[in-house]
């Protein structure tokens, strides 16, 4: 299969506003598969979402190349829909206004075909009920799945997906996962999935990519042989634990403390006179 | 009946406070030329003829409502074009903070000397004393977007002016609307202000005419009804924005 997404020799440094450099990424290395569902596992600030940046073309890399196709990612990119850690709906526009917003923030003109189109997504998300409501009536995995569909509304080649299901509660985020993957099957994407849940990573992704701690590179990539459909089944499965203990292993590696002289006789214990 | 007076308590405390001062002005028999009672200004008020109190209401309305469209229609697109361009909220928002922190009171006798003695200085003073609490709420309203929706925009290449009026402003309403309910009963002050350096009619100016005169129940019945007009334009504002905007008032 063809290479859709590569990211080559990839680093990234923020300028804070002070001036001083923050490297976010280094020598970062993958690629992504047509119609491939990749999750990036790692521990928090370790740049994650600088990934998700950078391929969606809202930020150039510092270095490196991230390729789309075979061509150079330098502008925000169209083909690719991004669905946020929180839904980030228009609370003054329905539901079905927000689904269509993309297409009316775009060209200022909304179809009869584009209106069917988007309750179809609204449908395919379950909640062909609440065409009319307003985002605050539905509870906040219902926002979710509107904000699924909304990513999907130009029919991009590209879902990025930056912790979606990380403000939901357990229940409807193990929920939301599989539903994902229906929505994945019955419409394949190439999928790039950050989360900071191990058992999400591997419960949903064809290939997980484990990030190290800042500045953020690629400690491992693992390929996650599970059979298709995965339900609740596949979490007992002895395979699961086996993928999940990799990830872990990797993560909790103990901390590097930076050498500090002082840090001794700053123990919180002691109090001051 | 209950519910009625637990619906209706504000205005029901205010009302109480009428018996309250009538009592006070009785027992203690102040003279009405100094501290009037509630009886006294109502005497005052039915005194004066009814489109006597039109003519001034309307010159104080008048400018206030004015001022306070200028001041809509200049703060929103300066809060807009500052949080456009890092250059211009640099440049001109010092300049604003330096407008905002000179007394309007010690300017107004300067803007009837330079403007005239016309609608324009009063409109000015009106405006200015107005619009800056209107620039800084919508600054912050436009700035409050979440920066999710931005980079939606962005990623979508749209064009920048429809992330101001799809986007940003839409946000910005119940920040608008705060600075609007401030800048209203501003531009009352203003108005009675300008009413007070220069004027032959209006609200504030009779208020300063019956003091002159010792007229003094007649100055509280102005100024009741000032007090009136404002609470009036206030909740106009409310009603506007739960009319036209009910998403934005918070639950």
């Amino acid at each position: 299969m063809a290479k859709f997404v590569e990211f080559k020799q990839v680093s990234h440094t923020y300028i804070t506003e002070q001036g001083t450099p923050v490297p976010a990424l280094n020598d970062v290395n993958f690629s992504i598969d047509k119609h491939q569902f990749v999750a990036v596992v790692g521990p928090s600030g370790c740049g994650k979402s600088t990934l998700l940046r950078l391929l969606s073309g809202l930020i150039p890399a510092s270095e490196g190349l991230v390729n789309v196709y075979g061509h150079a990612v330098t502008e925000p990119r169209e083909d690719v829909g991004i669905v946020f850690q929180k839904p980030t709906l228009l609370p003054w526009l329905s539901i079905l206004d927000n689904v269509l917003f993309p297409l009316k923030h775009k060209y200022n003109f909304v179809s009869v075909k584009d209106k069917k189109r988007a309750i179809g997504l609204i449908e395919m998300v379950g909640l062909g009920d609440f065409l009319g409501q307003k985002p605050e009536e539905l509870s906040g995995g219902m926002q979710q799945r509107i904000g699924i569909a909304r990513a999907l509304l130009l029919d991009p080649d590209i879902l990025i997906m930056d912790e979606p299901f990380s403000a939901l509660d357990a229940l409807s985020r193990e929920e939301m996962g599989f539903e994902l993957q229906r929505i994945w099957q019955e419409k394949p994407k190439t999928v790039l999935f950050i989360t900071h849940s191990i058992s999400e990573a591997v419960l949903l992704a064809d290939k997980v990519l484990i990030m190290s701690h800042r500045p953020g590179t690629i400690a491992q990539e693992l390929d996650i042989d599970l059979a298709r459909p995965r339900d609740i089944d596949t979490i007992n499965d002895p395979q699961f634990a086996k993928y999940t203990n990799i990830i872990r292993k990797h993560i909790y590696q103990p901390k590097q403390v930076s050498p500090n002289p002082q840090s001794e006789n700053d123990s919180p214990l002691k109090t001051v006179a | 009946m209950l519910t009625f007076i637990r619906r209706h308590s504000p205005t029901l405390s205010l009302l109480m406070i009428l018996p309250l001062w009538q009592l006070v002005c009785v027992l203690a028999d102040v003279p009405s030329y100094i501290f009037p009672s509630p009886s006294a200004i109502f005497e005052a008020f039915f005194n004066v003829e009814l489109s006597r109190w039109f003519g001034h209401l309307w010159a104080t309305l008048y400018i206030a409502i004015l001022g306070f469209i200028i001041a809509i229609g200049l703060s929103i697109p300066i809060a807009i074009i500052m949080v456009r361009s890092d250059y211009l909220n640099r440049t001109l928002y010092p300049i604003l903070v330096v407008v905002q922190s000179t007394p309007v009171v010690a300017i107004a006798p300067l803007l009837i000397v330079i403007l005239g003695t016309g609608d324009a200085p009063r409109l000015a003073i009106t405006f200015l004393i107005s619009f800056f609490p209107l620039v800084v709420a919508t600054t912050t309203g436009l700035q409050a977007t979440p920066k999710e929706l931005i980079e939606l925009s962005k990623s979508l290449r749209a064009k920048p002016s429809r992330e101001i009026w799809q986007i940003r402003l839409p946000f910005a309403v119940p920040y608008i609307f705060s600075g609007l309910k401030v800048a209203i009963t501003l531009a009352i002050i203003g108005a009675v202000i300008a009413e007070f350096v220069a004027a032959e009619k209006g609200l504030g100016y009779f208020i300063q005419f019956s003091t002159s005169y010792f007229k003094i129940p007649q100055a509280f019945a102005s100024l009741m009804l000032l007090s009136v007009i404002s609470l009036l334009l206030f909740n106009s504002i409310k009603l506007i924005q739960k009319t036209f905007f009910a998403w934005s008032i918070g639950k």
